[in-house]
């Protein structure tokens, strides 16, 4: 029997229920120990004796989380490892309705008497919340699934590769970056791991065990003549991989361009060597005469532009005012919907929500209430058709059933509305970045995310990038620096006006997306291939200080 | 069992000190409770409690350090999260830049903690969040919010003798109300140690005075303006400045703090003459705990006397690199101010945009320290000493350290977001695009 199973069975623990908190790193645990999975037996018992407690007290439906969340941290800094973590957070979240209302409560402590409280505990919020209720919640209806499973396509599971071979491929990365001429290189790996097991009343007993990493790395150069730093960022992005993803291929790699880009597999090495030499070239490149270009933005910055301007603004809790207080509304209000014809972009522009896209941080078999994943349009030829929303908004879209978009960071906090992948779909076409490049006349190519900042609905934003490229008479001509584009939304989207195809196709991702009060976060990816966008407004963000 | 004593963390803490085999270790327990609601369209969303403690171990052996941690306090337990400490401490490489742990120290007694707001209870919550509701309603309007409240402890002892522990409270709340259409949206925010101090209705019906008279507004060129910053507004854009105070990446050449040609720009005038920077652990107003993490003692600091720079956070390490006494970063920054009231600064301002809050900032340029981000939830057109209508939402493209160096006038500091912060009058603030944003 192991330690856990023991203390499930022995009733050992202490603490008390528990509500929504910040997803911490958890306790500090051993490698051998992350390994050691939970068995699934157990977790259906304690899962029952939760949905039994709940019942019993009152409650229409019930859901439970039992979770494991798993994180290892690698950090380094020049010669010297800074950090190594392995990080266990584990307990269970409860969550009701009982006389219309939510209610929600978790525990780490998980014997069956301490399971029966949380439980009644969420009820009792239920039913306490239900006072200042205005209108009862409709649940979309949801089959069980009965007990089913579902994994992260992997080839290596990170967690069993031994630290010191993780912690030898930074060193190597950064005595690379050194070795190239860069004053200062950090270099990261985040591996996560979460198993999840999802209860409920309907009938489900699901095992999902979900798998991400991030390779990162900053290479800083500075010229103490002129007192100015620069810095590059890894063009890595984070992924629903396993460790596979940094063994390189060269089928997955797009060349060609002044930058070598990464499909599904990433090359540390090339890419810290190529971007030690884009420092020195940051360090001299021209200052940007602000005005008007087209853009030429790779997917390794698009990806940004796209998860605020697009995924954001298209979750239909923010729609309907639930986040108002924290991260804002959205633009993108019901009426613009149901007029089927708001013209959020250009006829080019066809954006798709996918829950199952291999190898993309949102990829999961089904969402934290219970609905299996799946993929629809959001935007087709430029026109808003449809959000992304959970099982107690649907009914508001006029559906049958929820999209899955429903996700919570930790065991102890509320799963709410979440962004799933959200993709800018590639051409028919088999045109290349480079054919691209070849009709601009005035423009810039941009790679990497930097500096990002959109408004409360989803209008106004500027974004800025880690490489920006001149492009003149179709040939890129040096480097500039201090450039950042400020649009509109609905305005930018419609100045689309070509998408490379399939072969240029790839996922950026954002690790930790915030949302909610406490905030939780998220990890999501979204895909596209290079895209052009005339007649953007570029500013100069060069200034001096003293 | 979260919120332990003195007494209590002291005894917990010397138990796993005494089963400890490594050349020295230190020994962290902290714990929380508390809860929150969360509302918006004029109804409660979410409700809960949180109880949580745990303890951490760093022990090392040479330069070798392992850290573990555990949220179990039976003595098998105590004495596995050392020995996984110690076990990693093994395996670990060694850290150039390990310090020996501070022996014992003196603090100060904190005034942190507050026994109203410790009392605090779910119905107390409530009934706040009912007062808000009420607000909003009564004039037909919908409000979103979020309150929170929480009591913590957190202590340290390690086996050189230190030990440090302080316990605090904390209520804070915040509202955005928007009225129906949807054209006009107000904020507030605020949080004390001292629940007696939260008046939840008073700032609801700011808010809500603030969602009415933001309505209809006007678009009006982006450029250069005289602007009023609510304390609210300059806190957002302050607190991005005072991560800045940093010697090391100062001295590395990679901070607005960094000089042409090598070092800092410590002892420079950086900001207009009128800017006065200090940190207070013991300021009545805006209490903190009196020690860091690494143990050092918290203490009234300079950081910008008249404009000039006056000190720069040194961390154990590079303290002693730089031959110099270790600076802690301060936690309660106070920018001192003078005694008019933010309606004093309006009435004094021919022309003018007034701002009640920023949004999404973000860093655009760190050696220059220049932000992006936008206005939010009331931004209004001032002319002769009045504010004449609403306008719409600016981007802004701007550094803090500009901002600072052209200071108008700072009205009477209150607390709000990052610290103590006055309403504060700057020439010359840069608006680069409008939003339609609401």
């Amino acid at each position: 029997m192991r330690r856990r199973d023991f203390l499930y069975m022995t009733g050992v623990g202490t603490g008390a229920a528990m509500l929504p908190s910040l997803n911490t790193f958890g306790r500090l645990i051993s490698v051998e120990e992350a390994l050691t999975p939970i068995d699934v037996k157990l977790k259906k018992q304690m899962a029952d004796v939760a949905l039994n407690a709940a019942k019993s007290k009152g409650a229409t439906y019930a859901d439970v989380r039992i979770g494991r969340y798993l994180n290892q941290v690698i950090a380094t800094r020049d010669a010297r490892v800074e950090n190594v973590a392995n990080g266990e957070s584990y307990g269970m979240g409860v969550r009701v309705l009982a006389n219309g209302s939510w209610g929600f409560a978790a525990t780490n402590n998980l014997d069956n008497d301490s399971i029966a409280k949380a439980a009644e505990l969420a009820v009792a919020i239920a039913k306490g919340n239900s006072k200042l209720m205005t209108e009862p919640v409709q649940l979309a209806p949801q089959k069980g699934y009965g007990e089913v499973s579902w994994k992260t396509p992997l080839e290596v599971n990170s967690f069993e590769v031994p630290i010191p071979q993780k912690v030898e491929l930074l060193l190597n990365v950064n005595a690379e970056a050194l070795k190239g001429g860069a004053k200062y290189v950090n270099s990261n790996l985040f591996m996560i791991n979460e198993q999840k097991y999802f209860a409920s009343t309907d009938g489900s007993y699901i095992d999902q065990d979900i798998h991400r990493i991030w390779p990162t790395f900053t290479v800083t150069k500075i010229d103490s003549a002129s007192g100015k730093f620069e810095t590059r960022n890894a063009l890595s992005a984070p992924m629903g991989m396993g460790f596979e993803y940094l063994t390189p291929k060269d089928s997955e790699k797009i060349k060609g361009g002044p930058v070598t880009m990464y499909k599904k597999r990433y090359d540390m090495f090339e890419d810290v060597k190529e971007a030690t030499v884009h420092v020195t070239e940051k360090l001299k490149a021209k200052p940007v005469p602000a005005g008007k270009y087209d853009l030429i933005l790779d997917p390794s910055h698009l990806f940004l532009t796209i998860h605020e301007s697009v995924g954001h603004p298209t979750e239909l809790d923010r729609v309907l005012g639930y986040e108002a207080n924290f991260a804002g509304t959205s633009f993108l209000t019901l009426d613009k919907w149901e007029s089927k014809k708001f013209n959020f972009g250009s006829e080019q522009v066809n954006i798709v929500a996918d829950k199952l896209e291999v190898g993309s941080l949102g990829a999961v078999g089904y969402d934290d209430e219970g609905v299996k994943c799946g993929k629809w349009d959001i935007i087709k030829n430029g026109i808003l058709v449809n959000y992304q929303t959970i099982r107690d908004q649907a009914h508001i879209l006029g559906l049958a059933a929820s999209q899955g978009c429903c996700y919570a960071d930790s065991w102890e906090s509320i799963q709410f509305q979440r962004m799933p992948n959200v993709s800018l779909a590639p051409s028919n076409t088999e045109l290349t970045a480079a054919d691209m490049v070849k009709d601009v006349e005035k423009g810039i190519y941009m790679f990497g995310r930097n500096s990002y900042s959109i408004d409360q609905q989803r209008y106004n934003f500027q974004f800025s990038a880690q490489l920006a490229y001149e492009v003149k008479e179709g040939k890129i001509v040096g480097m500039f620096k201090d450039a950042s584009y400020q649009s509109n939304t609905q305005e930018f989207w419609n100045a689309c006006v070509k998408v490379c195809g399939k072969g240029d196709y790839r996922l950026g991702g954002t690790f930790s997306d915030g949302k909610g009060q406490p905030s939780q976060a998220s990890a999501v990816s979204h895909g596209s291939a290079t895209t052009r966008f005339n007649g953007v407004k570029v500013i100069n963000t060069g200034s001096r200080i003293g | 069992m979260a919120i332990l004593s003195k007494e209590e963390a002291q005894a917990i803490l010397k138990k796993v000190l005494s089963f400890s085999k490594a050349d020295s270790c230190e020994v962290s327990l902290n714990g929380s409770n508390g809860g929150n609601i969360r509302y918006a369209r004029n109804a409660v969303s979410t409700a809960g409690q949180v109880n949580v403690m745990s303890l951490s171990v760093n022990s090392t052996f040479g330069k070798k350090t392992g850290s573990a941690s555990i949220n179990e306090f039976d003595d098998a337990s105590l004495k596995k999260v050392i020995s996984r400490a110690e076990e990693l401490a093994m395996l670990a490489p060694e850290n150039p830049e390990f310090m020996p742990l501070l022996g014992a120290q003196t603090f100060q007694e904190s005034k942190t903690y507050n026994e109203n707001t410790a009392a605090m209870t779910p119905d107390t919550r409530a009934e706040m969040v009912g007062k808000s509701l009420g607000v909003a309603k009564a004039a037909n309007l919908d409000a979103a919010g979020f309150l929170e409240n929480s009591t913590r402890f957190n202590s340290v002892m390690n086996s050189k003798g230190l030990f440090a522990y302080n316990k605090s409270t904390n209520v804070s709340f915040s509202v955005t109300i928007r009225n129906k259409e949807g054209t006009g949206s107000g904020y507030v925010e605020q949080d004390f140690n001292d629940l007696s101090k939260m008046d939840v209705l008073a700032l609801s019906k700011i808010a809500a005075s603030k969602a009415t008279g933001s309505a209809g507004a006007k678009a009006i060129e982006p450029g250069k303006y005289t602007v009023i910053l609510e304390p609210l507004a300059a806190s957002d854009i302050l607190s991005n400045m005072f991560r800045g105070f940093d010697a090391r990446s100062a001295d590395e050449g990679r901070s607005f703090m960094s000089k042409k040609g090598g070092g800092t720009r410590l002892g420079e005038q950086l900001f207009s003459e009128n800017v006065n920077i200090y940190s207070d652990p013991m300021n009545p107003e805006l209490p903190s705990a009196t020690w860091n993490g690494d143990g050092l003692a918290l203490k009234r600091t300079d950081w910008v006397k008249n404009g000039v720079v006056k000190n720069l956070a040194y961390s154990r390490f590079w303290a002693e690199k730089k031959g110099v006494e270790p600076v802690p970063f301060g936690r309660s920054m106070v920018i001192e101010g003078g005694t008019q009231s933010l309606q004093d600064l309006i009435k004094s301002t021919e022309k003018g945009i007034l701002v009640t809050r920023f949004w999404y900032i973000r860093s655009v340029d760190p050696q220059t320290l220049l932000l992006t981000g936008l206005t939010r939830d009331g931004t209004f057109y001032i002319e002769n000493g009045e504010i004449k209508f609403p306008i719409k939402n600016f981007r802004f493209n701007e550094s803090p350290v500009i901002m600072l160096n052209n200071v108008e006038a700072l009205g009477k500091p209150v607390r709000t977001g990052s610290g103590m912060i006055p309403p504060m009058k700057i020439k010359d603030f840069t608006f680069s695009s409008l939003s339609d944003a609401i």
